[in-house]
């Protein structure tokens, strides 16, 4: 019975699969024009700069989830790695951005690290490990930071990060956040390393077995997630003026959700970076159009729904990828 | 019932393979942990003041008690290699309708029939959610954590909406008996953890549906091809999961007299989820140690308040957690391996 059914439905489903990386782009258009044509001040200069200075974070940790969930694996901790990390920089912002920016990115380098010591080294599965350090960070933060949040120093130059842009539109974090999605894109598509994450993810197995060296690309997933986390930290403090211990909860989800819309699938050995962008765009245009579906004061939503209408719309997608969230039928 | 019985047991094939070691090592760990609570009652009785009192205990089971009553139906799900993260959204849900429904116009006049709907409502909207996770992993193939990634994004959406995200007092001496009352001098839930902990263990060893939780955990193929309906015992176990959670949400907000939207079950899932691999579940599926994960909750529990009792800020009991976990986790994968 269930059997036939599966049949049925990849039979069905199976030449969308190819278009899926494109049907999110699209859909990211199509939203754009609806917002451009519906709303007057859509396209205005200062919702573009903050629409994309606010998802320049959940870009960057949505980007190393997707590295890290090429190789089959998970990192729960980034939301509580970004809260430490706004709280590390803003504790060093006196000393300036060459301090705090650096500073904040080796604390989401370590506890990156930590992760891949717990990861390739113990051999935990990574969703408990990083379920692990996601609580340590956490309580790592909160203990730092003394339980409430800690004010950068305006007089030095660490808010220019997060607060200045290039020209009306750019922030200058959406630039550095590009710049790490191409990284990201260069080091898989056109290293052997990246080759060896994706055949991780593939059949650790098989990759070990070919002689590959599984243990360093996993290493390099957990810390450039980490590293991804921490910039996002010290965006979130220079962008926001504070380093908040208790910000950051459900962003690993959310950038789970952004990966899975960019249809990456949680098993692994498949994947692309620009879909993940996308979907993290996608994701957060979600948030930025019912504002302004608000403002039009034809519906009123609360603030309340609008985590409703995320879950809906992360419905949605799944249906439609149905084929690609099924698990690896050879996996036993 | 025994011919039942014992058409399961051929048909397991696979799980009954090498049942001797499977129990004993899981006895070990169950040993281990108790004993490590054992050491930690008494270094308890030795350092902190005020602790073999009446009062300590009613706090610590007051506290424990509704992360055990979820990390039972967590326990199950892990056992069927899934997880559950929506579990502190449903807890939320199911306690932000209780008092709408008991404080409402029709819920006044009918003050007997308005209780019993405040208690059954939410757990049905409880078991409604289970039945979607359950529906999305078993009949569409989602993996668990997307599937209930979805109710753990919406879910607490839903609760602030039907509150709109105000604080929700109320005086209902009888629903809130469920969080305060006492019998024998313990919270009223504490017995009623300990009550479900006894029923559920009895469940995954004496019933069918106990049998073949352990085959679709432990091999989901083998299960299928001998047989065992896969779909209807995951949906079962992920209904059971949430309605378990609903009710924990219920405890919650009668123990506070208050229901808010925003923080019943916030990190709910984490906690339930520690308790049971504390206990020796396995993320991969195919162990459902019921007993382990009520000494786990105990023990996670008791660390706390020991660092807690004795001055140690409440924010570092978070790093201790993530030590315990990854001790214990690795200490399973060990002896997997040996």
């Amino acid at each position: 019975m269930t059997a036939s059914l599966d049949l049925d439905l990849r039979r069905f489903t199976r030449p969308l699969g190819g278009g899926t990386h494109l049907t999110v782009w699209v859909a990211l258009l199509a939203l754009i024009v609806l917002g451009g044509l519906r709303y007057d001040n859509f396209l205005s200069a200062y919702n573009i700069s903050s629409f994309l200075g606010y998802n320049s974070m959940f870009l960057l940790i949505s980007v190393g989830m997707c590295l890290v969930i090429m190789t089959g694996g998970i990192d729960l901790s980034v939301g509580a790695v970004a809260a430490l990390a706004s709280v590390v920089a803003a504790l060093l912002s006196p000393d300036g951005l060459i301090v705090a920016l650096p500073g904040g990115v080796a604390t989401g380098l370590l506890v990156g690290a930590i992760n891949a010591g717990l990861i390739v080294g113990l051999r935990l599965p990574p969703f408990m490990a990083t379920l692990a350090t996601m609580l340590a960070a956490r309580g790592a933060s909160l203990v730092v930071s003394d339980n409430r949040a800690v004010s950068v120093d305006w007089g030095s130059d660490f808010t220019t990060l997060g607060m200045n842009k290039i020209g009306p539109l750019v922030p200058w974090t959406i630039v550095i956040a590009a710049l790490v999605v191409v990284v990201a894109w260069y080091v898989l598509e056109r290293t052997s390393l990246g080759r060896t994450v994706l055949a991780v993810g593939g059949n650790a197995e098989a990759a070990h077995l070919m002689g590959l060296k599984t243990g360093r690309a996993l290493v390099f997933v957990y810390l450039f997630s980490g590293a991804c986390a921490g910039l996002a930290g010290v965006f979130l403090a220079s962008g926001y003026g504070a380093g908040q211990p208790l910000e950051g909860q459900g962003w690993e989800l959310a950038a789970i959700a952004s990966v899975v819309v960019g249809g990456t699938l949680l098993t692994g050995g498949m994947g692309s970076i620009p879909a993940t962008v996308a979907g993290a765009l996608l994701f957060g245009l979600v948030f930025n159009l019912l504002n302004f579906e608000n403002g039009l004061g034809v519906i009123s939503l609360s603030a309340y729904w609008q985590s409703v209408i995320r879950g809906a719309f992360l419905l949605v997608v799944i249906l439609l990828q149905v084929r690609l969230a099924r698990p690896h039928p050879t996996k036993a | 019932m025994s011919a039942q019985n014992s058409l399961t047991g051929r048909g397991l094939g696979g799980v009954g393979e090498a049942p001797a070691p499977r129990r004993s090592r899981l006895n070990r760990r169950l040993l281990g942990l108790a004993a490590a609570l054992l050491a930690l009652v008494l270094l308890n009785v030795a350092m902190t003041p005020n602790f073999l009192q009446l009062q300590t205990l009613a706090v610590n089971v007051s506290q424990v008690a509704p992360v055990v009553i979820v990390a039972l139906g967590m326990t199950l799900v892990i056992a069927t290699g899934g997880v559950d993260l929506s579990v502190g959204a449903v807890m939320a849900v199911a306690g932000a309708l209780a008092p709408l429904i008991f404080g409402s116009g029709w819920g006044v006049a009918n003050p007997g029939l308005g209780l019993a709907a405040a208690f059954v409502g939410p757990l049905l909207v409880a078991a409604a959610c289970g039945l979607f996770n359950g529906s999305l992993v078993s009949f569409l193939g989602v993996q668990p954590i997307i599937a209930t990634l979805i109710l753990f994004i919406s879910g607490r959406g839903v609760a602030l909406v039907l509150t709109n995200g105000n604080l929700q007092t109320f005086t209902n001496p009888s629903f809130t008996w469920l969080g305060t009352g006492r019998a024998l001098g313990i919270p009223v839930m504490g017995w009623i953890a300990l009550a479900l902990a006894l029923v559920v263990a009895v469940v995954v060893r004496k019933t069918i549906y106990g049998r073949y939780l352990l085959s679709v955990g432990g091999n989901e193929r083998a299960a299928s091809l001998a047989g065992t309906p896969v779909a209807t015992v995951k949906i079962w176990t992920y209904l059971i999961c949430s309605t378990l959670a609903g009710l924990a949400g219920l405890i919650v907000v009668a123990q506070n007299s208050a229901s808010d939207a925003a923080r019943i079950g916030n990190l709910m899932e984490l906690d339930a989820i520690a308790a049971a691999v504390v206990g020796g579940a396995a993320l991969s599926g195919g162990r459902a140690p019921i007993l382990g994960t009520l000494l786990g909750a105990l023990f996670i529990q008791l660390v706390g308040y020991t660092l807690v009792a004795n001055g140690v800020p409440d924010e570092a009991t978070f790093i201790v957690t993530a030590a315990i976990i990854v001790i214990a986790v690795w200490l399973q994968d060990s002896r997997r391996r040996t």
